[in-house]
Parts: C-alpha cells; sequence; structure tokens
C-alpha cells in the first residue's frame, strides 16, 4: 500500500519553502479484524483499514498535519498546515526544534509471523471461537455469560525524512480473549484469560493462539476458576506477603515503573492530563527503585513481544537498554525531543529509542513499549515455599493510581492464599496497595526465565490528543514482603 | 481535498447516493460517518510543545440479509471517486461474509425513513492567534506555569441507509483546559469551552486562575486516613458519576449481575431521595442518532429520588433489548451514558463553602475505578486543588489522598446536599476522534468520605 508513497512525498516536499529546516512523512496502513461469539451467538465481524500520514515540518517551530489523502496534493496540502503551525511556534516552543540531533537511520523491520490470520478463512476463526465459547461453561447454570473474542491487526509503516532517513516496519498483533461471568449465592464474579482488558496480547499470527492456550486450556481453565471464585470466601484483610502472577505483574510494572519513567512526564508535559511523576531529573543514576532483585529493561527485540519494533516512529533506531540496574534507577524513556530537552537543562539521561504514536492521525510522544523485569532465578514453588502467610493474585481488573504514579490500588480477578509455604484457599476480590517508591523494595523473589509469560496491553492511554497504544510486558512472578492487602465489601 | 472534505453534508450524500442503490443481495446497506478537522496545542511553561492539525473521515459501511451482519470501518481520502470505488470493493467483500457467518438472533435493523438535523456553526480562532495569546498573556504577563491542551474544530456524524435513513450532526467547538502550576502537584484547573471564542472571556478565566494559585502556596496540609465532610467540585463529580456510567447503568450488565448498581437493581440499596440522574440527550452534544441509525430519546431516567424508576434506569442498545426482550433507548452497543445530567439541589452556590463549614474541597478527583464492582465501592485520588476549610474559608492545600468509598452510602445516607446550579462539561476525549458528549452536575456535599492512603 505504501510502495508509491515516497517519491509523491518528496515532490509534494519540495515545495516547502526554503526556510523549512527538516520534514518527515510516517504513512500507515493498518488492516484489522474483531470477531466475536457470545453465548455461542455470533456477533457481526468487524472489519477496519485505515490510512494515512503525519508529516512533520521545522522552520523556527515544528508542526504537525495529519491526512487521509495519500495523493501529491494531499501531501502537500499537509506540508502546508504542518508549516503554518511551525510558523505559528517560531519563538514560542518548549524547544528549539532546530536544534535537535535526529536520526536517518534506513532499515526494516518485521513481526516473527509463523502463520499470518490472512492464511486462514473467517468459518476457521469463528469456530474457533464458538468452541472456545462453548468450553467457557456451556451448560453449567450458574455461568451467567461467555465472551470469546479474537483480534488481528497488520499493519505497515514506512517513515522517511529530509536527513534521507527511511525506515519500514511491519507487524502482526493477535489478541485473543475468553471472559466467564458467573453467579451463585448472590455472588457474581468474573474470570477471563488474559485480562477483560485483552491482556495476553502478541505480535504474531494464529500461533498466537496457541502460546495463548486459547484453543485447548483457556475456556475450561476459565470456566473452573470463575466456578471456584462464586464459592471463595472474600480475601482476608492484613499485611502479608503477595506472589504476583506475571499478568498482574503486567499492570503493576505499567503503572508504577512504566508511567513514572517517562521523560515527558517528568519534564510536565502531560501535568494537565495524565500526570506528572514522583521520578525527577535527578535521581537517575543513583536512586534505589527497588531491591537488588529488581531489573528492568527496554527490550525492543524481545520475540513475540507486543510492541517489538526496530525505529521509533521519529525513526530512531531502538535498543534494548537496562532502566533499572539491580534496583538502581539508570535511565528514562524518553526519545530524541525529549533527551535533548533533558540535556539543555543540564541532564545527560542516555534515554532510549521510544517515540511512538496511536496511529496515522497523532504525533509521537515518550511512550514504554516493550517493558520487562528481567528474570531472576527462583522456580515459582520456591517463591511460594518462602511464603509463610501471603497470597498469591492473578490477573488485573480495577487499577488506580495517583498523578505522580506513586500511591497505587490494584485489585485482581482471583487469587489463592498461601499459608505456610504451601498454597491454599482461592479467595475472591482481592486488592492490594502500596507507595511505588517503596514498594519495588520490597521485592523478595523473582521467577526464573521459564516462569516468563510474555503480555502487554493493547490499551496504554496517554497524550493530549489522547493516544491509546500497544504496550508489551514480559515479566515473571514476582515475590513482595509486607503489602496491605484487603478484599471487597461483598 | 481530504477527510475534511466529508465535513460537508453533500460529500457525504454523495457517497450515499454511490453505495446505497437497490440491490437484491442484501436487506440494508448503511453509512455511518465521522469526521473532523481539528487544532491540537499542547502547552507547557506557556509555551507551544506540540501542534498538530488532523483532518480525518471514518465510514463504518454494513451490510445486513436476514439476521446476519457485516461491517467494516474505513477511512476516507476526501477524493469521491477513489472513496466509492474503496467503499464498493468492500461492500462486495462484506456482502461475501454474509455467506460465511452465522444468523444472529439479536439483530435490530433501525427505523426505515428516520431523519433528523443539527448543523451548528461556531466562531473558532485561528491557531497562531491561540498560540500568542498563551504566550503573551500566560507566560509574559500572568508569569504562569501553564500546562494545557486546547482542540478545536468542526467534527460531523453522519448515517444513511438502503431504508431511506439520513441523519446528520456537526458542530463546531473548542475546548481549552489547562493547568496553573504553583509546584510538583498542586494546580489550579479551568476549563473554557463553547462554540464561538472570545480572547477577553479567556483572558478573564485565566486571569481569574492565576489569581487563585496564590492560595497554593500555603504549606499542604497531609490528612490522615479517615471519614471526613467533603465538598466535591462538579469537575469532582463529573468523575464520580462517570465512574457509575462505566457498566453501572448497561442493560446487559444488569442482567448478567456485573453491574455496579445491582444493589439498587434489587432493592438492597437506594441512593438519597435528592438523587435524580438521567442521560439527557436534548441537553447533550451528542448526536440523536447512534452509529447503527437507532434514534435517541430525549431523556431517560437512570435514578429517580433515589430509586429505580418503573422503566428500570438502564440504558438499552438495540442489541440487548433483542436479547432481553425489553424496548431500546438509543444507546450505542457499550450501552454507556453520554449525556448524563443530575439535578440541582437547594445549596446556593455561593453559599457551598459555609454548607462544608469544616472539611475538605475536592477540586478534581483522578482515576477512579471500582475496587469492589459488586459493592459499588470506588477508589480514585485527589488531585491539583483541594483545600482544607474551616468555617467556611479555605485554610490550606491538601496532599493528594487516595479515597475508597461506597457510593451507596456516599450518595445514599452520606449525602448532605447539592448545589443549585448543575454545571454543563463536555467531554474531553480525544482517543481517535474527539468525542461528543458532556456530563451535567452541581456540586455535593457528602458526610463521611473515606480517605484511606
Amino acid at each position: 500500500m505504501l510502495d508509491h508513497l515516497e517519491s509523491r512525498a518528496r515532490h509534494a516536499a519540495a515545495r516547502l519553502p526554503t526556510s523549512a529546516v527538516h520534514w518527515a512523512v510516517r504513512a500507515v496502513h493498518e488492516e484489522s479484524e474483531q470477531l466475536s461469539v457470545r453465548q455461542d451467538v455470533t456477533e457481526a465481524p468487524s472489519r477496519a483499514l485505515d490510512d494515512g500520514a503525519m508529516v512533520t515540518v521545522i522552520d523556527g517551530g515544528q508542526g504537525y498535519a495529519a491526512t487521509s489523502d495519500l495523493s501529491e496534493a494531499g501531501l502537500a496540502a499537509a506540508f502546508a498546515r504542518a508549516h503554518a503551525l511551525a510558523r505559528a511556534g517560531a519563538g514560542r516552543n518548549v524547544v528549539d526544534h532546530s536544534r535537535v540531533e535526529r536520526s536517518a537511520a534506513r532499515g526494516q523491520y518485521a513481526s516473527a509471523v509463523e502463520r499470518s490470520a490472512t492464511t486462514t478463512t473467517l468459518p476457521e476463526r469463528l469456530g474457533w471461537l464458538r468452541e472456545v465459547c462453548a468450553a467457557a461453561g456451556a451448560g453449567d447454570a450458574r455461568i451467567v455469560d461467555r465472551h470469546a473474542t479474537l483480534w488481528n491487526v497488520r499493519c505497515e509503516q514506512l517513515h522517511i525524512s529530509s536527513d534521507g532517513g527511511r525506515t519500514e516496519q511491519q507487524w502482526e498483533f493477535t489478541t485473543p480473549s475468553v471472559t466467564a461471568t458467573a453467579h451463585a449465592g448472590g455472588v457474581t464474579q468474573v474470570r477471563s484469560s488474559g485480562g477483560q482488558y485483552n491482556g495476553f496480547c502478541q505480535q504474531g499470527g494464529i500461533e498466537v493462539l496457541d502460546r495463548a492456550g486459547f484453543r485447548t486450556e483457556e475456556g475450561p481453565r476459565v470456566a473452573r476458576e470463575v466456578l471456584e471464585l462464586v464459592s471463595a470466601a472474600p480475601c482476608p484483610s492484613g499485611a502479608m506477603d503477595i506472589i504476583l502472577m506475571p499478568d498482574q505483574m503486567t499492570l503493576q510494572i505499567h503503572e508504577s515503573i512504566g508511567h513514572p519513567l517517562e521523560l515527558d512526564r517528568i519534564l510536565g508535559d502531560e501535568r494537565n492530563f495524565a500526570g506528572t511523576s514522583f521520578v525527577t531529573m535527578d535521581m537517575f543514576g543513583h536512586y534505589q527503585y527497588g531491591s537488588a532483585l529488581l531489573n528492568v529493561s527496554f527490550d525492543p527485540g524481545h520475540a513475540h513481544e507486543f510492541a517489538s519494533f526496530a525505529f521509533d516512529d521519529e525513526g530512531t533506531p531502538a535498543e534494548r537498554a537496562l532502566l533499572i540496574e539491580r534496583g538502581r534507577l539508570v535511565r528514562p524513556l524518553g526519545g530524541t525531543l525529549s533527551q535533548a530537552r533533558a540535556r539543555a537543562l543540564g541532564f545527560e539521561l542516555g534515554a532510549v529509542a521510544t517515540t511512538r504514536s496511536a496511529g496515522w492521525n497523532r504525533a509521537p510522544i515518550d511512550r514504554m513499549s516493550n517493558l520487562n523485569v528481567e528474570p531472576g532465578d527462583q522456580t515459582l514453588e520456591q517463591l511460594i515455599e518462602a511464603t509463610e502467610l501471603g497470597i498469591v493474585m492473578h490477573t488485573n481488573c480495577s487499577w488506580s493510581i495517583d498523578d505522580s504514579r506513586n500511591k497505587f490500588q490494584f485489585g485482581c480477578e482471583y487469587a489463592r492464599m498461601v499459608r505456610g509455604g504451601r498454597l491454599a484457599e482461592v479467595v475472591r476480590n482481592p486488592n492490594y496497595r502500596g507507595v511505588s517508591a517503596t514498594f519495588w523494595r520490597s521485592l523478595a523473589g523473582v521467577g526464573r526465565a521459564d516462569t516468563v509469560v510474555v503480555g502487554g496491553t493493547p490499551f496504554c492511554g496517554k497524550g493530549e490528543p489522547s493516544q491509546v497504544i500497544r504496550v508489551g510486558h514480559a515479566s515473571p512472578p514476582c515475590r513482595f514482603t509486607a503489602v496491605d492487602v484487603f478484599g471487597g465489601a461483598a | 481535498m481530504s477527510g475534511g472534505a466529508y465535513l460537508a453534508p453533500a460529500a457525504f450524500e454523495a457517497l450515499a447516493s454511490a453505495l446505497l442503490g437497490a440491490d437484491a443481495s442484501v436487506d440494508l446497506t448503511s453509512l455511518y460517518l465521522r469526521a473532523e478537522d481539528s487544532e491540537f496545542l499542547r502547552f507547557n511553561q506557556a509555551k507551544l510543545r506540540q501542534a498538530t492539525q488532523v483532518q480525518q473521515a471514518y465510514v463504518t459501511l454494513a451490510v445486513e440479509r436476514g439476521k446476519r451482519r457485516a461491517e467494516s470501518t474505513l477511512s476516507l481520502s476526501g477524493e469521491p471517486g477513489a472513496d466509492i470505488q474503496r467503499l464498493q470493493q468492500e461492500r462486495a467483500l462484506l456482502i461475501s461474509q454474509l455467506d460465511l457467518i452465522a444468523d444472529d438472533p439479536w439483530l435490530t435493523a433501525p427505523p426505515p425513513r428516520a431523519r433528523s438535523q443539527r448543523d451548528d456553526r461556531g466562531a473558532l480562532p485561528a491557531a497562531h492567534e491561540v498560540v500568542a495569546l498563551v504566550h503573551e498573556l500566560a507566560g509574559l504577563r500572568l508569569k504562569q506555569d501553564l500546562v494545557g491542551f486546547y482542540a478545536a474544530g468542526p467534527v460531523a456524524h453522519g448515517f444513511a441507509d438502503s431504508a431511506g435513513s439520513r441523519h446528520w450532526h456537526r458542530v463546531e467547538t473548542f475546548n481549552f483546559e489547562w493547568c496553573l502550576y504553583h509546584r510538583a502537584d498542586k494546580a489550579v484547573k479551568t476549563t473554557y469551552a463553547g462554540t464561538h471564542w472570545d480572547p477577553a472571556v479567556f483572558a478573564q478565566h485565566l486571569e481569574e486562575a492565576a489569581g487563585r494559585v496564590p492560595l497554593l502556596q500555603r504549606s499542604a496540609l497531609t490528612l490522615a486516613p479517615g471519614r471526613y465532610r467533603a465538598l466535591f467540585s462538579p469537575a469532582a463529580m463529573g468523575e464520580l458519576l462517570g465512574t457509575l456510567g462505566w457498566s453501572g447503568f448497561g442493560l446487559k450488565a444488569r442482567r448478567t449481575g456485573i453491574s455496579s448498581l445491582m444493589r439498587l437493581e434489587r432493592g438492597e440499596a437506594a441512593l438519597a431521595e435528592g438523587f435524580h440522574l438521567d442521560e439527557a440527550f436534548a441537553q447533550g452534544t451528542a448526536p440523536a442518532f447512534t452509529a447503527q441509525g437507532h434514534l435517541r430519546p430525549p431523556r431517560v431516567a437512570l435514578v429517580d429520588a433515589g430509586r429505580l424508576p418503573d422503566s428500570g434506569g438502564t440504558l438499552n442498545s438495540p442489541r440487548s433489548a433483542a436479547e432481553y426482550g425489553v424496548d431500546a433507548n438509543g444507546v450505542e452497543a457499550h450501552e454507556a451514558p453520554e449525556a448524563l445530567r443530575l439535578r440541582g439541589g437547594d445549596i446556593a452556590h455561593g453559599d457551598l463553602l459555609q454548607a462544608l463549614g469544616t472539611g475538605l474541597y475536592v477540586s478534581n478527583l483522578w482515576y477512579l475505578n471500582y475496587s469492589d464492582r459488586a459493592a459499588c465501592r470506588i477508589t480514585g485520588m485527589t488531585r491539583y486543588a483541594c483545600f482544607w476549610v474551616e468555617n467556611g474559608e479555605l485554610v490550606a492545600p491538601v496532599n493528594v489522598m487516595r479515597f475508597d468509598d461506597d457510593a451507596f452510602r456516599l450518595f445514599g445516607p452520606g449525602l448532605l446536599g447539592l448545589s443549585d446550579t448543575p454545571v454543563f462539561t463536555p467531554h474531553n476525549d480525544t482517543y481517535g476522534a474527539r468525542r461528543l458528549g458532556s456530563v451535567t452536575t452541581p456540586a455535593a456535599l457528602v458526610d463521611g468520605f473515606a480517605l484511606t492512603l
């Protein structure tokens, strides 16, 4: 789809006044399909085809303009609008954009795909969903709602710039989900395969379903566990150890490491909406974010992970880097522009290439991309055996954190108590709360490599205008000590 | 050309004429358009952080035959010939899909030959005027650390189908939200939104906000966890009501038992007698039709005098209504409110702090979620310019606190009163597109607001 765009864009850019010192075009072609079977009824299949481009112009200031008209005339009109905005901001910008050094990298990236969804038929895909939906407790009167979904996205992006940069990337994303709701004895509970907001999401084709165990294991497991929950006791309250399974670690990493380390938040850009950060620029290099067991990586090359890429949306090559090393804060999540702004303030932070946008109609900002907790050396059994009184929590269902990303409260779908180093009874409505600045220092055990699960979220919200973006989180289960745990009122 | 071309009804009608002709292979073809031409300006420290102009149009093309439907959403280039050709190709593909899918017993066609039209024009400034005004007034003259977001321009929604229905909704609006920061997380937040921009009114709002910043210079208090008498501003109430709208009123959520208002549904709990809540489409900015061409009634009662109305107090999409055997009432498939309105009470706006007496003034809340959905227990954070109040006077800003409280208690026996002047606030969401919707609510005085961390 983007084959002929480069020549049109370069011709259109040639019409810019000579005072324009930089231009770029990021064109996106995206096709997606959402399928849904609820209560064994196939809902209308929904496709989407999205084409457009964001152009950037620097002339005094910086301006962006988005257009779905990818003809030369359409791109030229977008350049003119971006140029007008660049001039409107001349002398009034937070940074002198003309002095920001930009990458002129050239290269390609493609998701590792074994079997694209395009090689399967619609009846096949719907058939799988009907099977999974039925397996999630059909015939059990206590299960009052069953819902299986499959979301597949294929995306191409071409970024070219006046510096000669040219990056071309292709992705396929697949997100399966099954959810069951049960009601018994006045209690209603919901259990899902990867969270009610699509936490099991990976790059790849239909093989993602196999990695998720979607067609074989997830329907029966969700049904079994939701029935356990409706007859379970409420989660007890008190200080105890918690073991967070990978599908809850996803949320814990996301909210209390990822967002606070976004450099644009630290620079104050998000204070009117998404919030600020308790992390300040002078903390990097020495602040003890967590215990010595905590190692956190930005890893855009992690196999199958949702936000893998070779270049960010400004064309900057992306490489793996540790953000937190043995508990010490090393570097933030910030792209070229944020790094330049920090440098202008006297901070050489050595951040990472992670300036990204939700689509062709949004300008890129600092995002967290793939943000992972590195594995330790414990088996899950060892984490449990080390816990005298504690709780194992699975799968986020409630999340809330202050605008500095410090005071948090999270809830999970499913939990089991640990007593005397052994798994005990299932409990419902488990919640815990803490403070980011101290919580990670209570990290007392980290699962080894074979306990790591690659998850993420398709729905990380941030920015003005608002942007929902794909984020990956790979993590082992982790044990934390003396956490404030509590249950629900019902 | 660009997606912005479809802000003109004639351009949409041209698509409709080309796509919606008689076709024996389907019962219905429909088009649902969302187009906008938007200026987005971000500011930090009263300087321009990011300036973006977006022209976009998307159309959802759907075909139905019997109890089967397939749909596709496409971006439009604005070049009519190319767009029509692309839509015709997509329509053929969707028709072929109808042979591959099963019947959906809950599929409900919209009423035929329905019509609605709204076309409101505004007066919006050029982007460079806003950039200059912010820089010169907030930055240079008032010397404020302004961080904010200006979004403006026309937005159009249209619906057309082969059964003769035509709906059009076009508005031109601006929404400027900004914070004037004193330091760290202490700020005065202000919104100036409307259809006709007046630089003098903007300047007045900005100067009034700047006048409140010095209050934040006082030493901040850290409250101990516990229960407090509290006054919620309309902005804070908007957050709380919005959370109730997250599954609370949807018919499917009620019938599957996951609604946060199940205790109300089962008669196990009631809200205060002065609590009257409705979905007031007629007073809002959302279109008078849904994405599938169903018409919206002027009003849907959700809570009357603290209890469910006889109609059930639910938002019923056509699909859920068919599934559960009730009447639909003009909401989208997600069954979330888009024009919530809470009736005012009898506390004069100017007497609110006196009515609070001693307690917590909550200017803003943030990041609300359910800590126990079945019990309607909501958690979240205070934000921006919350103050400790003594004898009706603002005493000191309060450091952010987490709350975790039962909404049935808070707006039941805990509700002491509502202000007499509900405030209309347009939605500020811009996820993918500028959202049309609103919440209208008074301030609320409550007792026993539970702070936890």
